[in-house]
């Protein structure tokens, strides 16, 4: 008897003793959570993950991390529980302790699907607390797309200590949608979940509204209805918004390519299907700037584009004058024999430059104020279509107040409208008109520097705007700058609305019969000149 | 002006022409099939093909020397009328492989099984027979023609506007066939030709008769041409180059002559490609580039516009040098070559090879005749045709 009370006393004793060592490790709700990973249970795997996710330790980052990895090591025979690192060694996971090697009994703790995603939530959940803004709202956007339940307590504590402004409108999203499928959430919640969703408004959001399932209450569900009429009639006319702004963007670039054609073509009559190639020499002149700068003084990478401008105005300018010079002024009068020349003056260069430069494409970079985007409302736009945008709003302008304002610009009219008046009057007509087809090569040089941002710089950069830039010119008008711009405009947002309707083949298909049946009805394009001249 | 003399002239070379196209057509495949192999005289079988090639480019440079040269129609587009006929012609050809395709389908070629098509599309109906072949062949390009002048002659569409829609008519097809659910096999285009008639389009044989076929429809084409334009209809088309205006008011339904030679020279490049497609084997979309089509023109310019025996010269001479050039050491420079022909052909030589040597000729021999005919000729001299307008 009194043995056997001594024993029950001795064990009792030993096992207080070995409660108070083992303390560290298999005490507190932390360890027991970790070790139930070693059981190999996959229910006792899901409990394990939601404890160590809203536990605040430390390593709970690391395990959930190296379980999703597959190195979350388990040894069922000592419970024992170990993260395999990148680097080859091996924690204790329990503790953070680091251990000499993992014992060959232990393996990886094994993952369904359904697992995988719970462990995806707690990582969204564990990131949440990140110092890092952006991965804190990179987290709550993982959790808004999960809405996993178990991570909202982390949701609202983060809500609450959050300063940054888009950061909490996240947190903010991820409640809401945590809030919406959450069974047992009151039905004002809800309804306020809904509203706080709603007023985001994307196509996220849209799909989260339809997903929400038919046990909810009748009151969510009617409003959650209505929101999605809502954000579908926004995304709509969002949608309408991002075509007109990819046509302006895609009209600009039409009309850059095109602008120092309305020159050549337009106000001297002279098919110059070289114009491409002057594009592409605008280019390659960026190419080479950028690799003196990357090579001599990166500093000014920055400012290479600005460099880059005079320079392709020059380098294209002069091989325009020099073309006329050479073969465009042995031609006048004989359109037909001229667009025979200058293909042919458009073979050799493309492989001059394949010849120089190499037929792959070169790489031309953004500089850091060109690259990047923001968010208006539902749609990205981007930098870099931007500043292509204000810049041929610019260059346009430029090229209007020239023609307007000075002498060259009085000069190039005159001869335009009538040479033999303008000669008589004293003007260098042939100086005149080396001119304007220098300006007008020039600018297409210009457009060069800019096409090179957003289109591969390779030999054959001016063939892909060649046909573009006639169609351009000649729906709009020729002689006519302003029947350029809208040219240009109409065809850019007529193509990116008709994108969506019917691919965006068939849609440039469709755009080409468009304008082919167009000039049927009007030949001398949208705004033509008056006058006899124009028959001649 | 003296058109007896001009007639006269051009009939002398047109029958040397024939004659010349027709010993080619005949000594050319009796050389390959009755020689043996490897000896000095046996034209291989590769260059039968190869040259069957260019008289299919020259019977295209006669269609476009037609418009160009006679109606001052610079039409950048004609390589999709070429290619037109080409595809026509290709359909009958697939329709022909039956089962010996990868995929074994009695009905479906190869790419519509690979690309999971039903059935076959309502436009290949038909295609199995060859009559009916041979009418589109004629009829697509035609018809796209007609569709096309009419719309474009009627409201005056000339120049360089039509040049320039030309060009986009050619580059919208191009885009269209290169779309996979367009039907025509996308990119791979139609190839893997196994007979054309039961006869194996591999055999030497069946070469030699293509050879033979393409040289006659050369020499078909090329007396087509003729009748029309030493015909009233042809003095007509040489007026509207010339004068459109002062032709309209003079009471002639310009835009009528006009159609009608545009899809009469249409429909010759839809023969030239149905020739061209058994003997290269292959038709795909970049035939439709419009490159191909610009370099059709040069051909003509080089040979001579408004000569006809000229352009079908240009289009052989410019060919074979694209083919001697860029098979050899010189590649990377036929470019360069091709670029600087169009610039001066342009500038030095407009009227062309032919057009360059009767100027020189016609002087010379007249003046060895009589003072008198010299001074005709002369005025013949004056008379060649503009360049452009």
């Amino acid at each position: 008897m009194l043995a056997n009370v001594l024993y029950r006393v001795r064990t009792l004793a030993l096992a207080i003793v070995l409660t108070v060592v083992a303390w560290p490790a298999f005490a507190g709700p932390f360890e027991d959570a970790v070790g139930k990973f070693a059981t190999d249970d996959f229910s006792d795997t899901e409990e394990a993950i939601g404890a160590v996710a809203t536990s605040g330790n430390p390593l709970a980052y690391p395990i959930i991390r190296a379980l999703q990895g597959e190195r979350l090591m388990a040894d069922p025979d000592t419970k024992k529980v170990y993260i395999k690192q990148d680097d080859g060694k091996a924690i204790d996971a329990a503790t953070g302790a680091p251990v000499d090697s993992i014992p060959d009994s232990a393996s990886a703790v094994r993952l369904n699907n359904r697992l995988r995603r719970t462990v995806e939530a707690a990582v969204g959940g564990l990131t949440l607390l990140s110092p890092d803004p952006a991965a804190r709202i990179s987290a709550a956007q993982s959790v808004f797309r999960s809405h996993e339940e178990t991570v909202l307590p982390v949701v609202e504590g983060a809500l609450a200590k959050e300063t940054n402004k888009t950061a909490k409108a996240a947190f903010q999203d991820a409640r809401a949608a945590i809030l919406l499928f959450k069974s047992d959430a009151s039905e004002v919640d809800k309804l306020e979940a809904v509203a706080t969703i709603k007023a985001r408004g994307d196509q996220e959001a849209l799909a989260l509204l339809s997903d929400i399932g038919t046990d909810q209450p009748p009151a969510v569900a009617k409003a959650a209805a209505a929101a999605i009429a809502a954000i579908q009639s926004s995304l709509a006319m969002w949608s309408t918004v991002q075509n007109a702004w990819y046509g302006l963007s895609l009209g600009s670039v039409l009309l850059l390519a095109a602008i120092g054609l309305a020159i050549t073509f337009g106000v001297m009559g002279v098919i110059n299907m070289a114009h491409g190639e002057m594009v592409m020499l605008g280019a390659y002149t960026t190419f080479v700037v950028q690799e003196v700068i990357r090579t001599r003084y990166p500093a000014l990478f920055d400012y290479s584009l600005l460099i880059a401008v005079p320079l392709a105005f020059l380098v294209a300018g002069a091989i325009g004058v020099l073309i006329e010079r050479s073969i465009i002024r042995f031609l006048y009068g004989r359109p037909l024999e001229t667009l025979l020349a200058t293909w042919g003056l458009s073979l050799v260069l493309q492989q001059a430059v394949r010849t120089m430069f190499g037929p792959t494409n070169r790489e031309v970079g953004n500089p850091s104020w060109m690259s990047g985007a923001f968010e208006l409302g539902q749609i990205t736009i981007t930098y870099n279509r931007l500043w292509i945008l204000c810049f041929t709003l610019a260059v346009f302008a430029i090229l209007l107040l020239m023609l307007r304002f000075t002498a060259l610009g009085l000069e190039m009219r005159a001869v335009t409208q009538n040479r033999r008046m303008a000669a008589s009057m004293g003007i260098a007509t042939s100086r005149v008109d080396a001119l304007t087809f220098g300006l007008g090569s020039g600018i297409a040089g210009i457009a060069g520097v800019a096409l090179s941002q957003i289109d591969n710089v390779s030999p054959n950069l001016g063939q892909s705007y060649i046909i573009d830039s006639f169609m351009v010119v000649v729906f709009g008008g020729v002689g006519n700058l302003w029947g350029t711009l809208v040219g240009a405009f109409t065809l850019g947002i007529a193509n990116k609305f008709l994108e969506p309707v019917a691919g965006a083949v068939l849609g440039k298909i469709a755009i080409l019969v468009l304008i082919i049946l167009f000039i049927q009805k009007r030949p001398r394009g949208l705004f033509a000149l008056k006058g006899r001249a124009v028959e001649a | 002006m003296s058109p007896h003399l001009l007639t006269r002239s051009l009939d002398r070379a047109a029958t040397i022409f024939i004659l010349v196209v027709a010993a080619c057509g005949i000594l050319i495949p009796l050389s390959n099939l009755l020689l043996p192999a490897g000896s000095f005289l046996q034209v291989p079988t590769y260059l039968v093909a190869l040259w069957g090639k260019y008289v299919c480019y020259a019977i295209l440079a006669l269609a476009i020397d037609l418009i160009w040269g006679y109606c001052g129609i610079l039409s950048l587009g004609h390589g999709a009328f070429f290619a037109l006929g080409g595809y026509a012609m290709g359909m009958y050809l697939m329709r022909q492989i039956g089962t010996r395709g990868v995929y074994g389908n009695p009905i479906l070629p190869d790419f519509m099984v690979f690309l999971n098509y039903p059935k076959l599309p309502w436009y290949w109906y038909g295609f199995d027979m060859f009559w009916f072949a041979a009418l589109m062949v004629l009829l697509v390009p035609g018809l796209l023609a007609f569709c096309f002048g009419w719309l474009a002659f009627r409201s005056r569409v000339t120049g360089v506007y039509l040049s320039i829609i030309t060009q986009a008519m050619t580059y919208a097809l191009l885009l269209a066939f290169f779309r996979n659910d367009f039907g025509f096999g996308g990119n791979n285009g139609l190839t893997d030709f196994k007979d054309i008639l039961g006869f194996n389009v591999q055999a030497d044989g069946t070469r030699a008769a293509l050879f033979l076929l393409s040289c006659l429809a050369l020499i078909v084409a090329f007396l087509i041409c003729r009748a029309v334009v030493t015909s009233k209809l042809g003095k007509v088309l040489i007026a509207v180059r010339d004068a459109e205006s002062r032709t309209r008011f003079l009471g002639y339904r310009v835009e009528s002559y006009k159609l009608f030679v545009f899809t009469l020279s249409a429909c010759m490049a839809g023969v030239a490609g149905a020739l061209y497609v058994p003997q290269v084997g292959i038709i795909n979309p970049s035939e439709f580039a419009p490159g191909n089509s610009i370099e059709a023109v040069i051909w003509v310019a080089v040979g001579g516009r408004g000569t006809l025996v000229g352009a079908a010269l240009g289009a052989i001479v410019v060919n074979y040098a694209k083919t001697f050039f860029t098979s050899g050491a010189l590649a990377p420079y036929w470019l360069f070559m091709l670029g600087a022909m169009f610039i001066l052909v342009t500038l030095l030589l407009p009227k062309g090879i032919v057009g360059t040597f009767n100027a020189w000729w016609e002087p010379w021999r007249a003046g060895r005749k009589s003072a008198a005919a010299e001074s005709a000729a002369r005025e013949d001299g004056v008379s060649e045709p503009n360049p452009a307008e």
